[in-house]
């Protein structure tokens, strides 16, 4: 006869969370790998941190041989006729060749908010060539160290030598303890004290016994002399949080805000900024960071002024480098700061003004332990305006100078990605 | 809830003896009592009680949670698994009357298992413990230290893309490696000649033969799995991997083979034994509402309780009251029992959930009436001002309802994953892996095969290539050593 079980009632353990646990961390991963995509199709600049984007997995499809084509057996009211159309498939609204109904079911989105997904992206990434300074008051993220022994703990921090050591310890203490107690007996019987030789003797006795028992209990066959590690012998590892300090750094932005900038230039210069910003402000908790806007001659300004400026006007290049120099001399001497300077132009300097620029983009270089040039140059821009890029290819050698160039917002993580991750094991050196 | 276990086993005791009356042949049942979240996990594992663990399952389980706690869909009233004894799970916040209706129902599927002859090949006595040493494998290797659960995650990702590419129809027999060196044999033979006297004899052809033996495999293979395993040069770890994969699958594929029949044998008997149970005016209202949700139409789409319910009704109205076609198509002995009495609609049932699957069942029972009665149409995908939109293409009409009804049978069941057989193993001499789509009017999805494939070379260690048809036209997709992909058309 049929068997009824309730299964309710039980603790039952949750199977699934292991397989729901993994599954999550390929999402995670997913997204991570498909960050610069993420990030070209969601206008980040200025937005808030807690604002939801809807991501879309790709990577974890579960892939196999299908048919492609979208036909199939409905059931309808009665009333179709050939020729009537009963509603959009899937792919016409995404516009992408896509598969029919079986496969479009496994393409979902994952919620996360825009911090979660900028602390993802940064995550591998370093201030390059940070080197010791004289004054060091960077700190940046703390590291815990083990550094002594405590006796109480998690078993997880039990140090099995010392703990070992100190049993060994203990019961050597005890075993000479026990050698006292015996000569004492003989003392005591010497002297013809009896009564107390025999009270002692008991005492020992029951003790022995109650290792016995113990060992018995433990069925611990082979040695006889086994005696279990008591808990006060134990010792456990100790953990210190310790602040790492990394020399001083300062980071000088300079972005060209002339009249050549147009709006979807200044998007792209802006939203690299924008990456550089939120990098240095979450890796790094004390740098400084100075902006400075130019365009036939440049302005420090503070960071609302330079993410909401619109300028226009001609460019000198120089002027930009310029003011950087002068702000680095005056306020960060290079014996006690590492100092990082970024330039975003599209290139198009006035012609009079670039044997300048060369100069003082050298100056920068010795001032600086990196500088980055990045040239925007969308696609659709042509080829009218000059570029810089190729000069200062030719005539700049100093090993600390990088350019980039950015053709469209697909291009700007990757680019900014690309100064930063290439010497992790500098930065993080002491 | 207003139902205690006890009242359970008494209203069981009543359906099983209406069921077992009716005639169904039913597994001993057992049924187990699990609340939502356990209803899920087991739905996310097929209902399997133990089961090796990988993150598909945990995605699925995040699906079906999402969509249950946005409200986008109920859970199913019941789960069925083959196995004898049957395991069944009804779920505590149901009411009495769902109860009443899943273990109707649950009877059903039970009867149909024991008896379809798509459910031969798996051995049910042994299911539940064959799956339990499945997961115990499985976890060994994800625990042993040298192997770990990311090559044992690589190994199955690759393995579940291939699962179902097995031979679909269980009942054939396999030709043994004898058998198929003996079939290539026979195609080096001699046909028999009457005139052999009179004609010069012809050698047996020894050096064809010999060069037929050494393709590999003899004949298509359609077990992928079990070919690579065969044949790749894999540890033994992997190959038992690749093994639990398929079997697992093997066992599935009665199930979808028969999902249409299965379900709507399972609602056909449900009906059947509630109607006879008697119940009060408030249970039989509540089943009456709950039976017209189960085989509601969806509109667009398919419902296979519905589908399969109005076959069965169907069938057994057709063999009651023969209609005077019928009885010109069939003959009239068709329509008699042995004693010679009439109304013969409840042996047919019988005969055909021994007998048939999904796709000789439709092809023998929809007729153009039922698929007017049950309103199908098909539909296409189509361009229209610049957008792809689904156009309906046929009604059954005259002209058009058998068209509609192959293309319903291509559908459903095994029919819906791409035959791929495994042609050679030593392709271009540079041991490559040719498989073959056996091409039935419909294309594969590219990037789906494009993936799949590489899945292949993963598990096969070189190239491979699948001769398929695209737009019409002959083509290779070919992965290479360095799991470049490339497609190239076939002259």
């Amino acid at each position: 006869m049929a068997i009824f079980r309730d299964t309710t009632d039980k603790n039952h353990s949750d199977r699934s969370s292991g397989d729901r646990l993994r599954h999550g961390q390929k999402v995670r991963k997913a997204i991570k790998d498909n960050i610069g995509d993420i990030l070209s199709d969601e206008s980040i600049v200025g937005k808030d941190r807690d604002k939801i984007i809807k991501v879309p997995i790709r990577g974890i499809k579960e892939y196999r041989f299908v048919h492609g084509d979208n036909t199939g057996t409905g059931q309808g009211d009665g009333g179709q006729k050939p020729g009537d159309i009963i509603g959009q498939s899937e792919d016409g609204k995404k516009g992408k060749q896509q598969a029919g109904d079986r496969p479009g079911v496994d393409y979902y989105e994952h919620d996360i908010t825009l911090g979660e997904l900028i602390d993802m992206m940064f995550e591998d990434l370093n201030l390059p060539e940070l080197k010791q300074r004289d004054l060091r008051n960077i700190e940046v993220q703390t590291k815990v160290r083990k550094k002594g022994l405590r006796h109480k703990g998690t078993r997880k921090n039990l140090l099995a030598l010392a703990t070992q050591r100190e049993h060994i310890r203990a019961e050597q203490g005890n075993q000479r303890m026990l050698d006292e107690i015996r000569n004492r007996i003989e003392v005591l019987r010497a002297a013809g004290n009896i009564d107390e030789a025999e009270q002692l003797a008991e005492k020992l006795k029951d003790h022995e016994q109650q290792l016995l028992d113990l060992r018995k209990k433990l069925k611990v066959k082979k040695k006889d002399n086994w005696i279990a590690i008591r808990p006060e012998n134990r010792r456990y590892a100790k953990s210190k949080i310790e602040p790492k300090k990394h020399s001083n750094a300062v980071v000088v932005c300079i972005m060209d805000t002339s009249g050549s900038m147009d709006t979807e230039k200044k998007y792209l210069a802006k939203s690299f900024f924008f990456f550089l910003v939120r990098f240095v402000q979450i890796r790094y908790q004390n740098i400084e960071i100075v902006f400075v806007a130019h365009t036939t001659n440049a302005q420090e300004v503070t960071e609302e002024e330079f993410f909401t400026k619109g300028e226009s006007g001609g460019t000198f290049i120089s002027s930009g480098y310029e003011k950087a120099l002068e702000i680095i001399k005056e306020r960060y001497d290079p014996s006690l700061w590492n100092a990082y300077a970024f330039h975003c132009s599209d290139g198009d300097n006035f012609e009079e003004d670039n044997d300048k620029a060369v100069k003082t983009a050298r100056e920068l270089c010795k001032a600086t332990s990196l500088f980055g040039y990045g040239e925007i140059k969308p696609l659709g821009a042509g080829y009218y305006g000059s570029s810089m890029l190729q000069l200062f290819k030719d005539s700049i050698k100093e090993p600390n100078f990088q350019t980039v160039l950015i053709r469209n917002k697909d291009e700007v993580y990757p680019r900014f990605a690309e100064f930063f991750a290439k010497d992790k094991s500098e930065g993080e050196r002491k | 809830m207003n139902w205690t276990t006890e009242d359970l086993k008494n209203w069981h005791d009543k359906i099983f003896e209406k069921a077992v009356g009716f005639g169904l042949d039913p597994y001993e049942q057992e049924f187990e009592i699990c609340d939502h979240e356990q209803m899920i996990s087991y739905m996310a594992y097929s209902g399997i009680p133990s089961h090796y663990p990988h993150w598909s399952y945990g995605k699925a389980f995040e699906k079906t949670k999402t969509l249950y706690d946005y409200g986008v869909t109920g859970l199913p009233y019941e789960m069925v698994i083959n196995s004898n004894p049957a395991i069944a799970y009804l779920m505590k916040g149901n009411s009495l009357c769902l109860q009443l209706l899943t273990m109707a129902h649950v009877y059903g599927h039970n009867d149909f298992f024991k008896n379809n002859f798509t459910f031969k090949s798996t051995d049910a006595n042994y299911v539940i413990e064959d799956f339990m040493s499945h997961a115990k494998r499985v976890r060994g290797y994800i625990e042993h230290p040298f192997i770990g659960l990311e090559k044992v995650e690589a190994v199955l990702d690759a393995a579940h893309a291939l699962s179902l590419q097995q031979r679909r129809n269980l009942a054939r027999k396999k030709l043994t490696h004898d058998e198929q060196i003996e079939m290539v044999r026979d195609q080096f033979r001699q046909v028999a000649d009457p005139f052999g006297s009179v004609h010069k004899r012809e050698k047996f052809d020894d050096e064809g033969f010999k060069e037929a033996m050494e393709k590999n495999p003899l004949a298509p293979e359609e077990d992928i799995l079990l070919f690579i395993r065969d044949n790749a040069r894999l540890s033994e770890w992997e190959k038992d991997l690749l093994t639990i994969v398929h079997d697992e699958a093997q066992y599935f594929i009665p199930q979808i083979e028969t999902k249409i029949m299965n379900e709507g044998w399972a609602s056909y008997w449900h009906k059947k034994i509630m109607d006879s149970l008697n119940l009060d005016f408030g249970l039989a209202w509540e089943f009456a509402k709950n039976h017209a949700q189960v085989l509601s139409p969806h509109p667009g789409q398919l419902n296979p309780y519905h589908l399969g319910i109005k076959l069965w009704e169907n069938i057994a109205k057709r063999w009651d009251e023969p209609s005077k076609g019928d009885l010109e198509k069939f003959g009239k002995r068709n329509f008699e029992n042995a004693d010679g009495s009439k109304k013969t609609g409840s042996n047919k049932l019988f005969e055909v959930r021994e007998a048939d699957r999904d796709q000789s069942f439709i092809r023998q029972y929809l007729t153009m009436d039922l698929m007017r009665e049950l309103k199908l149409f098909e539909y296409a995908e189509k361009e229209q001002d610049g957008q792809r939109v689904l156009v309906v293409t046929k009604v059954p009409d005259d002209d058009n309802w058998q068209a509609m009804r192959d293309q319903l049978i291509a559908s459903v069941g095994m029919s819906g994953v791409p035959v791929i057989k495994v042609e050679d193993s030593n392709y271009r001499n540079n041991r490559a892996l040719l498989l073959k789509h056996y091409h039935n009017g419909k294309d594969l999805q590219l990037e789906y095969a494009e993936k799949t494939i590489g899945y292949i070379r993963q598990l096969w260690g070189r190239s491979v290539g699948l001769e398929t048809v695209i737009n019409g036209r002959r083509a290779i997709c070919f992965v290479d050593d360095n799991g470049g992909f490339d497609i190239k058309p076939i002259y």
